[in-house]
């Protein structure tokens, strides 16, 4: 059994388990973050999504012993004080989503891209979410809540 | 009505849980809940001679094991067969565990319970099964003809056999018009597996409550209250003690329709046992292996015509593959029989099917449900016989149609709901106009010329097709008015992402006249309402939706009889507007709805300020009645049904236009068209929605998705890096139109709409890459392998590919 610490959605939070505990059980069973899900359990799906020190990656191939000390940001991280993010919302707007359940692997996912790029193009924001499944929606609304969710961000500003 | 909500862009009332990251999916609940994992049969078809657990009993954490032996009476009878029909002569279901025999890779064998899910599956590889191996039965063609079976007793592993024939008006058969028919063609298509592959898989968790004797169940499921009736039923409890509650479902699009699914019953079954919760959640490679596939058909066909291109005898005979057992019945070749007929007057019409034992998954509806093969099937020949006539591919078409006068038609056969096939409404010749106007298909030999001549081989396709949606029984609704003025409606069937607390929200809003925000829905918990049938077939608008405007309607009425009291008015000339019931046309003579919920509800004891205006000697009135007049009850609320006397008819027509790639053999749908006619749309977004997500689904049929499996029934694409649903990359931008022809049989007018975008995509793709590489395309879906390989097979056989003129 390992001690585990990390820094989600900016708290410490700690629990004690196995080394073979992946981040995603983690975060759901061990800490009751059931925002985060897994979808396919190797990495293909994109529903397990969190951000690594600001950076996405599969909570489902990653162990919860290898990166202690880290910082994470799930879905339920996403919105400050009580409001939700304009990633959040562009989604919601635009009908990006349907039965829910991919949904917060793509909005850690277009939460870092924006970031990094705040004014996407077409192709761009498409190339953004390709590594993300989703079987309701057939992504063009998904496309369109990238493109709005940068226009919310560049309105409020940083 | 007023409050114009019916018909408008409304945003989800969903979402803002959803993307906070506080919806409640099956495995986010029960967070203390032991855990079950399964050891599934490895192999295609064994007896199973031994089962040693002597390794695994000394894992720490480790709760129980359970194999078929210990299951008790009523746990230990096959599942249910839950839809017997008089030609699925031999039906077979499975156990919940299995006894003897396993007939498909993945069948559960065992069944563990443990501290965690990592611990259940230690303990499962720990488990020796020792099996007999028995020859496995994989294929159409190798079921029908081959020797061996599937289950002993199923000779030739045939499950059904059915016949449906309309005879020519003049009372000739089919093969006799077809045979005396101008022209004829005869041909044969192929269908692969795919599956709805929701991304959240199956799931069951279970509470039994030993001081009150009662079962509290979730599962992840389509229909809570027939998993309630079966639950009740298998573990001989009384119905009142079960309730069953539908959660956040995280996509559905049919597998979730079947039940009791064996965990449905062995996790119950379990928790009261155990005195414990219990909870199972599927895994990815389980939901590949153990739950169902669908799609599967082998198609003959042959079809008599005229010079007009004019269908005067179609027969086809139809092999479905059923797998290994037939919980749902035959739904699936019954739904291709007869939607195969499309928006088309087809002159004689018979079709034959068997539905056949495999030693695979079982296939039970997968969104379209039949439907894509029916139409895969009729728009294929249509296409032949344009190439053949030397036709345009939409005129034979539109000679084939029926007319806007001439609704409604019978096509005289019986659906899958056992009534007539009649279609209520439609518009096919707009509809094809506003397609062809929309994809620009009279322009499109210019531009496909044009392409060529730099090199490019570019295709358009077109497909129609007729979805009979909002099947019966019945579904109910149930609407109450309480002291706040909130307004609170519950509906049995179940949601997996269709929007339904948004769009029953506007329909019960537009209905009472008040603001959206006073308006919660609650759907798939038996608690709140127990009869349903489930959310399947494109129905719960149409029932669910029905159901909740007529008893709108009823509380409506008894609104406005008490505020007539109140207001000294007549009931005909009142209405209520953003939840104030008025006198038309004199707003200040007016009563808020909340007001009358207070009223309508006699009261001895005031436990706040609204409900001492309803107590005894505060309410005056004729002393001579009864505070609860006759035939009244207390309370603002209303319960109603909505059972059609048969389904509504929605239809749609879609068009394509790919380019291969001379080289590498590579499709791409650079446009993708769709005219859609679901009657009037309740909320236009999240139509579109469904439209899109269909079409993708369509497009994963028609150029990535299936189930390949080897000759010894191994499933070798079990998981999401090698069964290929598509990403954003691979599906067009998705251009729409809308036709509004309503249905004449429900009170909203509306037909569903839930599967229309999956159904015609592989008969349009098909018709496109034909188009583009001028190869006969009978098989879906195609990759570029496959597209290769016809490339050179056409090649070097020398034939001419197409079919023109060859008779």
């Amino acid at each position: 059994m390992h001690d585990v610490t990390l820094i989600v959605n900016g708290v410490p939070r700690h629990a004690r388990v196995p080394a073979r505990r992946l981040l995603s059980d983690f975060l759901r069973h061990d800490l009751g973050l059931t925002g985060t899900h897994v979808g396919c359990e190797h990495g293909v799906c994109g529903a397990c999504t969190v951000l690594l020190d600001g950076r996405p990656v599969r909570a489902c191939l990653t162990f919860a012993v290898s990166v202690s000390g880290q910082e994470v940001t799930t879905v339920e991280g996403l919105a400050r004080d009580g409001e939700l993010s304009p990633v959040q919302r562009a989604f919601a707007e635009c009908h990006g989503l349907q039965c829910g359940f991919c949904t917060p692997g793509f909005l850690t996912t277009v939460t870092a891209f924006l970031r990094e790029n705040p004014a996407p193009a077409d192709d761009e924001a498409i190339e953004a979410v390709a590594g993300n499944l989703c079987r309701c929606t057939g992504y063009q609304n998904i496309v369109k809540s990238v493109h709005r969710a940068a226009e919310l961000m560049a309105e409020e500003g940083p | 009505m007023t409050t114009r909500l019916f018909g408008e862009p409304v945003r989800r009332r969903e979402d803002a849980r959803l993307v906070a990251g506080n919806g409640r999916y099956l495995d986010d609940l029960g967070a203390d809940a032991l855990a079950v994992a399964f050891v599934r049969s490895p192999h295609a078809h064994a007896r199973i001679t031994g089962v040693d657990v002597d390794d695994a009993i000394d894992v720490e954490g480790l709760v129980a094991i359970y194999t078929w032996e210990d299951l008790p009476e009523g746990v230990r009878e096959p599942l249910p067969l839950l839809i017997p029909h008089p030609a699925l002569t031999h039906g077979r279901t499975a156990y919940c565990l299995a006894k003897d025999v396993v007939r498909h890779v993945g069948e559960p064998i065992v069944m563990v319970v443990a501290a965690d899910r990592y611990v259940a599956e230690d303990v499962c590889e720990r488990i020796r099964v020792s099996y007999e191996f028995l020859k496995p039965v994989v294929g159409l063609e190798n079921a029908v003809e081959g020797p061996n079976l599937v289950h002993d007793d199923v000779p030739g592993n045939i499950g059904a056999h059915m016949v449906q024939e309309v005879a020519h008006r003049d009372g000739r058969a089919t093969r006799d018009v077809i045979a005396a028919a101008p022209h004829t063609l005869e041909f044969r298509l192929d269908i692969e597996r795919s599956a709805c592959m929701p991304m959240e898989g199956k799931g069951v968790y279970a509470r039994w409550d030993a001081d009150d004797r009662s079962l509290r169940v979730y599962s992840s499921t389509q229909t809570s209250t027939s998993v309630r009736m079966a639950i009740a039923a298998k573990l001989g409890l009384p119905l009142p003690k079960v309730e069953v509650i539908a959660p956040d479902v995280g996509g559905g699009f049919g597998v979730k329709i079947v039940h009791p699914w064996p965990e449905e019953i062995l996790v119950p079954w379990a928790a009261r046992l155990l005195g414990r919760e219990v909870k199972w959640t599927e895994d990815r490679r389980e939901h590949f292996v153990s739950s169902a596939h669908e799609r599967a058909q082998v198609q003959h066909v042959k079809v008599g015509f005229d010079d007009e291109g004019r269908v005067l005898g179609l027969d086809v005979e139809i092999l479905h593959d059923h797998g290994a057992y037939t919980p749902y019945g035959i739904i699936v070749p019954i739904i291709t029989s007869t939607q195969l007929l499309g928006p088309y007057k087809i002159g004689s019409y018979r079709v034959e099917f068997f539905s056949v034992y495999t030693n695979t998954v079982q296939v039970t509806p997968y969104r379209g449900a039949g439907r894509p093969q029916g139409v895969f099937c009729m728009e294929r020949t249509m296409d032949k016989i344009a190439q053949y006539l030397g036709k345009d591919r939409t005129d034979v078409r539109a000679v084939n149609f029926i007319q806007p006068d001439e609704f409604p038609y019978d096509q005289q056969m019986i659906f899958q709901d056992g009534r007539p096939l009649i279609y209520d409404s439609g518009d096919y010749p707009e509809s094809l106009r506003k397609l062809k106007d929309l994809i620009g298909w009279d322009d499109f030999p210019a531009m496909q010329a044009e392409a060529a001549a730099e090199g490019r081989r570019i295709g358009i396709g077109v497909g129609c097709y007729v979805e009979g949606t909002g099947v019966g029984p019945y579904e109910g609704g149930h609407v109450q008015v309480t002291s706040d003025g909130r307004v609170h409606v519950s509906t049995g069937l179940t949601s997996q992402g269709q929007g339904h607390e948004t769009v029953f929200a506007q329909i019960a809003a537009t209905e009472l006249g008040v603001p959206i925000e006073k308006v919660s829905v609650v759907t798939g918990d038996t608690r709140r309402f127990g009869y349903a049938v489930g959310t399947f077939a494109s129905r719960a608008a149409v029932m669910s939706g029905n159901a909740i405007a007529l008893a709108c309607r009823k509380v409506k009425e008894k609104a406005l009889r008490i505020a007539a009291d109140a207001l000294e008015a007549d009931p005909a000339d009142l209405e209520i507007t953003d939840g104030m019931v008025h006198v038309v046309g004199a707003p200040s003579a007016s009563i808020p709805l909340a007001t009358v919920a207070v009223l309508s509800n006699p009261l001895r004891y005031a436990f706040d300020e609204e409900a001492k205006r309803a107590t005894q000697f505060a309410t005056g009135g004729g002393m001579d009645r009864p505070p609860v007049a006759e035939g009244q009850e207390p309370g603002l609320e209303g319960k109603d049904y909505y059972s059609p006397v048969r389904s509504t008819f929605a239809s749609g027509m879609h068009a394509a236009i790919v380019e291969t790639d001379p080289d590498t053999a590579e499709i791409k749908i650079l446009r993708y068209a769709v005219v859609h006619d679901c009657g009037k749309m309740i909320n236009p977004m999240l139509v579109e929605g469904q439209i899109h997500g269909g079409v993708a689904q369509g497009v994963g049929g028609a150029l990535y998705e299936k189930m390949v499996y080897d000759e010894y029934g191994q499933l070798l694409n079990a998981s999401f890096m090698d069964f290929l649903m598509p990403y954003v990359t691979e599906i067009p931008r998705i251009e729409t139109d809308h036709l509004e022809t309503p249905s004449p049989l429900n009170p909203l007018g509306i037909k569903g709409a839930g599967e229309a975008g999956v159904i015609p995509v592989s008969a349009v793709v098909a018709g496109a890459v034909e188009d583009a590489e001028k190869i006969v395309i009978d098989r879906m879906p195609i990759s570029p392998s496959d597209l290769y390989a016809l490339r050179d097979s056409s090649r070097t056989s020398g034939a001419v590919s197409l079919l023109r003129n060859t008779q």
